[in-house]
């Protein structure tokens, strides 16, 4: 699956795309926001952010609650963490639940009443104050604290959160160094404490990461290097396109996968990650004991097996997996092919192979098409030189381009074709299977009648008709 | 979740010793300890002095051990006088690396007497959560002490812990790698 994200990432356009064009350069760190690309397929809303804008978003977030609450800033970010940038549910559990459980829930100091400091500084007579993880005595201007009281020297707490962010990966749950106090270290803390630029950057990462990932609305486009992500307004199961030219499933994050439901196809790929190497192996090297089922790899010549399961330790033979008994006796022999009891033994063998049939025979078609699907992306290279070369022969460029929007659409056919035996494999039979079924027919007829005009040498006519027709197949 | 383990905030003795200048650091043996300017170090020192001029009741240092190696202490433990512990001995090895206090020190029993207890395994791995995720740099190796002898003398029943067998047979030999689940709780000693 990996290598087939990657190679789609590539595929720089999709049809359905009002913005194509943008999609041709290369995605860049600093480029401006590009709010304008928001974008409605099926009136599903939804824009791609750059990290830049992710960073905005967070502090239009914070900004927008403090309106309300006028709390620190810092403390703003604490607490929208805490409720997982659910705006909404901060504010209600703000006015509706006792503030002192509130803010202690948050793992903040109360800002509205905050208490006596518990552990007064410790200022001997030199007026040092010790800290308590050097055991060192410094000026107090060099030791420093949260609003819980508890100071230590700003070396030491420069080194504890470097540790804590760069060994432990946390970034807005780093709690305060002393012992048993779960009071957070706010962001600009860190940032003012922590002397290494690269820790810094680690650090911002961090809880941008932690901004997407427990934001229900954002998700990171999976494509590998690529360092946006989709904002919606509500989550669905819909198709979105990040600007690397990625299209990805909004609710699972897994490639389009229309027309399985997510739940779906999730149950398919660890049905496939869990049995079909194995279950390939079973097919071709074991028989099923035919009295316990149990599957059974035969490891020496003799055909008399001995069922090795404990309680049922069965005696049949391999080949024709009646039971034994007969075989030694002059007026048997397994030769003889329309022996009832053979028949049903090999029956009941049949029905439970039959669904690892049905399952391969979907699986096959399944891997078949992504197998093809990465090879089509070989066909974006071919096409192209193709269209340099008609471009020579007096063919304008506009002229030239359905021939990459040609592969565009076969890319697509191929990814439905590849899931629609997913969703085969989970229908139950009935017409609507067959009427299925032939659609689905239709739509792989027509797909491999295009992937063949797109392979072999084409004119320029046939190749417009079969596109029209692949479009108008296409559901 | 009740973490065992958890023991009163600050109540630390306060470190006097701090006015001892770095050139007192004798061990018993006469042996110099040889200083080194890395904070890591600088803070063992402090500590060590501490635990040797102040030592809390039942807990002393093996300084012959700390003075060949500063990274590895042996400290010994005596069972709280009323308690199922009373009149054993123990030995606790503390394991420190260039990260300490950031990270936590690796400690387990270590000689022939492993107290029976139902979070000591009997190859001397504790299952105390300021030893892995409660760690915080202001704890030390005085307060880890107190919290392991406070462990003991609040048992009521000396047995392994259930799973000891499996564990010992399957376990790192760093018990900092085992990935423990803090169950129980027990009660303050006030220190």
């Amino acid at each position: 699956m990996d290598s087939d994200e990657e190679s789609f990432g590539k595929s720089d356009s999709g049809h359905n795309s009002p913005t194509d064009d943008e999609d041709d350069f290369p995605m860049e760190m600093d480029q401006p926001p590009v709010k304008e690309k928001a974008m409605e397929t099926d009136e599903y809303p939804y824009e791609t952010l750059t990290t830049e804008n992710i960073v905005q978003t967070m502090i239009d977030c914070i900004d927008d609650i403090n309106s309300v609450l006028n709390l620190p800033k810092t403390t703003t970010r604490i607490l929208l963490n805490h409720f997982k940038w659910d705006k909404e549910k901060l504010l209600e559990r703000y006015f509706e639940s006792n503030q002192e459980k509130f803010f202690r829930d948050a793992h903040v100091v109360n800002p509205f009443n905050k208490p006596k400091l518990k552990n007064k500084p410790k200022v001997p007579s030199s007026g040092l104050e010790e800290c308590e993880i050097c055991l060192s005595t410094f000026p107090p201007n060099m030791m420093t604290g949260l609003e819980c009281g508890h100071r230590f020297c700003t070396n030491c707490w420069g080194e504890y959160l470097t540790t804590k962010i760069m060994e432990e990966g946390l970034g807005q749950t780093i709690a305060c160094a002393a012992h048993n106090c779960d009071i957070l270290v706010d962001d600009v803390t860190v940032t003012k404490l922590v002397p290494d630029l690269r820790v810094k950057v680690k650090y911002q990462l961090l809880i941008t990461n932690s901004f997407v990932e427990c934001n229900r609305l954002l998700r990171w486009c999976p494509s590998v290097d690529c360092t946006c992500a989709i904002k919606v307004q509500y989550v669905e199961y819909r198709p979105v396109q990040c600007r690397c030219g990625h299209i990805f499933c909004f609710q699972c994050g897994e490639n389009w996968h229309d027309p399985v439901q997510c739940r779906i196809l999730k149950k398919w790929i660890k049905k496939c990650d869990d049995d079909s190497e194995t279950s390939n192996w079973i097919a071709a090297n074991t028989k099923e004991c035919p009295n316990c089922n149990v599957t059974i790899e035969k490891n020496g010549g003799c055909n008399h097996m001995v069922c090795k399961n404990q309680s049922c330790k069965y005696d049949f033979c391999w080949v024709c997996l009646g039971p034994w008994e007969p075989h030694g006796s002059s007026w048997y022999n397994c030769n003889r092919y329309d022996e009832d009891e053979a028949k049903a033994a090999r029956d009941a063998q049949e029905r439970l192979r039959s669904s690892l049939a049905r399952y391969l025979h979907y699986y096959n078609r399944y891997m078949n098409h992504m197998q093809s699907l990465k090879f089509e992306h070989k066909l974006y290279a071919s096409v192209k030189e193709k269209m340099e070369e008609m471009q020579q022969h007096n063919m304008s460029w506009i002229e030239v381009q359905f021939l990459k929007k040609a592969v565009d659409i076969l890319c697509q056919c191929r990814q439905t074709l590849m899931y629609t035996y997913v969703f085969a494999y989970y229908l139950k039979k009935n017409n609507q299977l067959l009427i299925f079924e032939d659609n689905q027919k239709d739509l792989e007829s027509a797909t491999e009648t295009l992937s063949e005009y797109l392979e072999r040498d084409i004119t320029s006519e046939n190749l417009a008709d079969i596109k029209q027709k692949v479009q108008d197949k296409y559901r | 979740m009740f973490k065992l383990g958890k023991f009163g905030k600050k109540e630390k003795s306060k470190c006097e010793i701090l006015t001892i200048l770095p050139n007192d650091c004798v061990a018993k043996n006469g042996k110099k300890l040889i200083l080194d300017n890395t904070r890591w170090e600088k803070r063992l020192h402090k500590e060590l002095m501490s635990l040797i001029s102040e030592p809390p009741p039942g807990v002393t240092v093996d300084a012959e051990s700390v003075s060949e190696n500063l990274s590895e202490w042996k400290i010994n433990i005596d069972g709280v006088e009323g308690t199922l512990y009373e009149g054993e001995h123990f030995q606790l090895l503390f394991k420190f690396n260039n990260k300490y206090p950031f990270d936590s020190p690796e400690v387990t029993f270590i000689g022939t007497n492993i107290p029976i207890h139902p979070h000591v395994y009997s190859n001397g791995h504790i299952c105390l959560s300021i030893l892995t995720e409660d760690w915080s740099p202001a704890l030390s190796v005085q307060s880890v002490c107190l919290s392991i002898s406070s462990m003991l003398s609040s048992c009521k029943e000396k047995k392994r812990p259930a799973d000891n067998t499996i564990y010992v047979k399957t376990c790192n030999k760093n018990p900092k790698k085992t990935k423990w689940w803090y169950h129980g709780k027990f009660f303050l000693m006030s220190f």
